[in-house]
């Protein structure tokens, strides 16, 4: 076996090059930045283009170009320049056009601070810009995943025509781990409805206005027709002895990460715990937690926000189960002790068939 | 004018794509543009050629804002190597030698 | 006098090619554009248009369709054609030429979308030399929202926005965008011309013209501003607005060429070419044997390694890279490992920490709030992290002696000066060496062949390789002299 040991903001400009993504437009963020220096390394040696953009505002559009001349394309960001960027990614997903951003975030709202937040969940998985449209939103929760979700957001991205978001915490994208990259290349292919300035692409036409009522209506039904597509086909998570577990942690990025420990360590203690991580935040894998709240007597959802992604959790299981939260703001991160606590509170509420013994420790 | 000799120019002006604006009667030099009395398809008073005078100077093709209401053509040198496009296959157009 | 049917005409002007037969896209007007009688976007699309067929260049053409009542640009035009979001054409034509340089893009902006909202991508595009050419159609006006006030709305205008008439202490002054881009090193070509009479209408054409060849030939910038008459929201007949752009407009801004370094420009060097796809990976570094083979260590894993480490110090103390040779060093083990630093700010002054974890089996949390080894190179650090340290491990401390209050009996404390230590053997900047070097020896696992890659994969200086050598050995020797205290 053989692994690079390696930041996930590096490993994501490896694997997006490996991808086939020849484009990199954008403006530096704390913590997001590795990506775009990555990037400004890599891209001219392997025949892509990277330009530093005056503002997230320009590198959004940059993308828009770059995509409408059908050329994988990808930009980072954090917080305050995914902000910025909503109008072109409500362009793009309007015009149908493929484009990755890696949104690694930050302290909000507003200047925030630079610590870990899982606070964009809402901007990023709900739209932040204006109309019918979705992102699609892929969470990886190590390094690996940082490389692995790159590759799969551009095969998604061109697969459905639309914007993908990779939602990473700081912690994530500074974070090293050992690393696996393809051993080949994906070779960058022109799709038939770019236009590349070429005789054959002549007659086509990248827009996002529809001025007539009935064909904005005709365009937005066609869009919903192919989220609908991507609710039914794309849902992913990570269930980590979850299937049937009675008490069921729910958190993705780094929280996945410190859930793992907590589910390891509730478990060694004899309760019934398991953790489902969603790893496309939209389309929300919904079926995931339906299926889990036949023996799940409760869901606890743990964020770095103050509780975003538990709206989704709610809508997923509409009430069959009740659903508790535990959230830290600032860059403070919920520690395995904090949780295993409230764990074990929760059990007492609503696992009263534990044994007695076992309640005693808990 | 000297009335022995034929016009060097010849307009053509699409009455059905014109709006009438009038900047082709205001830019032609020679002042042989002027705004007809009918409307059009549009509801526009279009502009037509008064049918003699044109020098196919193509100021008014310029002038005017829309893509095809004006061709402009020019009399064929004959010494000239230009594939010629015969008086007759001009549809609409009119001349002052046929006038 | 010849009769008519020996007379031979030929079309001397005519519909330009560049331009649809049908404009299909319009139900309702298959053949005139959406433009009020009398607008100056068609008298620009006519130059553009012939500038296209002239240059034979219709297949390579990108045409940006910008948000204003040229949005439609798309419907006329037989080209590519993209539509962009409100003031980020040149934006949008960076993005599309920079990836297709064999494309000829031209961005069509209005006053409003390229003066006002997309100033900055106007100003930036101009100033990197994109090759890219940029009509921009000044009618001191927003003309499509119905009648606002612009930046380049004249002094006196009324606008719906400035309804007594703009004035230069509220609203300020025009903006002159042609001679605000001209004071920039890159542009290649600027010229603003008018709309007003049949002279300037040719010297329109001619410049429209030349900005479009100028990026033919490779040139960089081109962007011509054109005055242009808005009859409908100045609520004049076409004529009267025609000459008012004269009469008027021109008074304000004034005509002419700000910039022409044609004759000095020379095209662009056509970027490197792309490599073969199968050397990607050599590029990227991502090929196996580019990667570290991981041993692995069967004895290694049966230990049950369970590493929780946490380096603190001061920036520049060396405290990531203690952490990340001894992360590389359990990777090249064949251990699991993660290493989460301290970022941002942070890294440049003050406090430095690193979280690593060197694990027999996969790794749940990379954050080590309780590490079994504390390596502080400074009191603070020992301040912020010692309170966590798990019962039975250890401290490893920068210092003589450790302060009285972080005393704990649960635990084992090394307290030694290494920076002196590091002293000793030439350089006190390898104290983080050293304390790694007594690390490993209470860590006692990885074998020193893995120890030995991981510093030099992580330490790129070949002077630096020896010296940290030295101090891993002799931090080791203090941890077993302290270990041998301990027993004795």
């Amino acid at each position: 076996m053989r692994k690079q040991l390696m930041k996930g903001n590096e490993a994501i400009v490896k694997s997006a090059i490996l991808s086939g993504c020849r484009a990199f437009y954008g403006y530096p963020i704390t913590p997001a930045s590795e990506i775009t220096e990555a990037a400004a390394f890599y891209m001219p040696k392997t025949g892509g283009v990277f330009l530093q953009a005056e503002s997230e505002v320009a590198a959004i559009n940059m993308l828009y170009g770059a995509s409408s001349a059908g050329v994988r394309c990808m930009t980072a960001s954090s917080g305050p320049g995914i902000s910025l960027m909503q109008e072109g990614i409500s362009y793009m997903a309007g015009a149908e056009l493929p484009c990755v951003i890696a949104d690694i975030t930050r302290g909000g709202p507003g200047l925030g601070n630079i610590a870990s937040e899982q606070s964009d969940y809402h901007q990023v998985v709900k739209g932040g810009g204006h109309g019918n449209y979705h992102t699609i939103v892929l969470a990886p929760h190590s390094v690996q995943e940082m490389a692995d979700l790159t590759a799969l957001a551009f095969e998604l991205a061109d697969k459905y025509r639309n914007p993908v978001v990779l939602l990473a915490d700081g912690f994530i994208g500074q974070m090293m781990e050992p690393v696996e990259f393809p051993k080949r290349a994906v070779a960058p292919r022109l799709p038939h409805w770019a236009v590349a300035g070429t005789a054959d692409s002549r007659g086509n036409l990248i827009s996002s206005i529809h001025l007539g009522c009935d064909e904005l209506e005709a365009h937005v039904c066609n869009l919903e027709a192919k989220y609908r597509r991507v609710e039914r086909n794309e849902p992913r998570a990570e269930d980590w002895y979850a299937n049937g577990a009675e008490i069921v942690l729910v958190g993705y990025g780094i929280v996945g990460r410190i859930l793992k420990a907590v589910t390891a360590e509730a478990r060694a203690s004899g309760l019934n715990v398991g953790l489902l991580r969603p790893i496309t935040l939209y389309p929300f894998p919904s079926l995931h937690f339906q299926r889990l709240a036949a023996r799940g007597r409760v869901f606890v959802v743990v964020e770095m926000s103050n509780g975003q992604m538990v709206d989704d959790v709610r809508l997923a299981l509409n009430g069959v189960r009740p659903v508790e939260f535990l959230g830290r703001a600032g860059g403070n991160v919920p520690t395995h002790h904090e949780v295993l606590a409230l764990v074990k509170k929760l059990a007492k509420k609503y696992c009263p068939a534990l044994e007695p013994e076992e309640l005693a420790h808990v | 004018m000297d009335k022995l000799k034929p016009d060097r120019g010849l307009l053509k002006i699409d009455e059905n794509e014109c709006k009438g604006c009038g900047l082709c009667v205001e830019a032609c030099p020679p002042k042989v543009i002027r705004i007809g009395d009918s409307l059009n398809h549009c509801g526009y008073r279009a502009a037509i050629y008064i049918g003699a005078g044109c020098t196919g100077c193509g100021i008014c093709f310029m002038a005017c804002p829309e893509p095809g209401a004006i061709t402009v053509f020019r009399l064929v040198d004959r010494r000239a190597t230009a594939v010629p496009v015969p008086h007759a296959q001009v549809e609409g157009a009119v001349s002052c030698a046929s006038n | 006098m010849s009769s008519a049917m020996d007379l031979e005409y030929t079309a001397a002007q005519s519909k330009p090619k560049a331009f649809y037969e049908s404009f299909e896209r319009k139900e309702e007007l298959r053949h005139q554009t959406h433009y009020c009688p009398g607008c100056g976007h068609g008298i620009v699309h006519k130059m553009l248009a012939r500038a296209i067929d002239e240059l034979g260049i219709q297949d390579r053409t990108i045409l940006i369709s910008p948000v204003g009542c040229s949005v439609f640009a798309y419907y006329y035009f037989d080209v590519g054609n993209v539509q962009a979001a409100h003031g980020r054409a040149p934006a949008v034509g960076t993005g599309i030429q920079r990836s297709r340089p064999g494309s000829i893009v031209i961005g069509y902006q209005g006053d409003g979308d390229l003066s006002a909202i997309g100033s900055a991508e106007i100003l930036h595009a101009a100033n990197r030399g994109e090759n890219i050419t940029v009509i921009f159609v000044n009618n001191a006006i927003y003309s499509m929202t119905g009648g606002q006030m612009a930046p380049t709305t004249l002094l006196g205008q009324k606008s719906t926005t400035t309804p007594d008439g703009r004035t230069a202490e509220h609203e300020g002054h025009p903006l002159h965008m042609s001679e605000l881009l001209a004071t920039l090193s890159a542009p290649v070509y600027i010229e603003r011309v008018g709309l007003g009479d049949n002279k300037q209408i040719a010297q329109a054409a001619r410049a429209v013209k030349r900005a479009v060849e100028n990026q033919v030939r490779g040139l960089g910038f081109s962007l011509v501003e054109v005055l242009s008459p808005c009859p409908t929201i100045w609520k004049m007949p076409p004529v009267e607005a025609q000459h008012w752009v004269r009469d008027v407009m021109e008074k304000t801004f004034p005509l002419g060429v700000f910039v022409d370094r044609t004759k000095e420009s020379r095209p662009r060097a056509a970027t490197n070419a792309a490599p073969a796809l199968e050397e990607i990976p050599r590029i990227l570094g991502t090929r196996d044997e580019d990667a570290d083979a991981i041993d692995d260590v069967p004895a290694l894993r049966a230990q049950e390694v369970d590493l929780h480490v946490r380096v603190s110090g001061f920036g520049g103390q060396g405290v990531l890279l203690l952490g990340e040779v001894l992360a590389e060093a359990g990777m090249d083990a064949g251990l699991e490992v993660s290493w989460l630093p301290s970022y941002g700010p942070e890294i440049r002054s003050g406090t430095s920490n690193c979280h690593v974890r060197l694990a027999s089996s996969p790794i749940d949390s990379p954050l080590v709030t309780h590490p079994n080894v504390l390596v502080a190179m400074n009191e603070p650090s020992l301040k912020k992290f010692s309170a966590g340290v798990r019962p039975g491990g250890w401290i490893l401390y920068n210092g003589a002696t450790l302060p009285a209050e972080y005393e704990r009996q649960d635990i084992r404390i090394l307290a030694r000066d290494f920076t002196r230590e590091a002293d000793t053997i030439g350089d006190p900047r390898a104290a983080n060496m050293v304390m790694l070097g007594a690390l490993l020896e209470i860590a006692g696992t990885l074998p020193q062949a893995s120890i030995d890659a991981a510093l030099r994969h992580c330490v790129k200086q070949p002077k630096w390789i020896d010296l940290d050598e030295r101090a891993l050995v002799l931090g080791r020797s203090l941890c077993k002299q302290f270990l041998e205290r301990g027993a004795a």
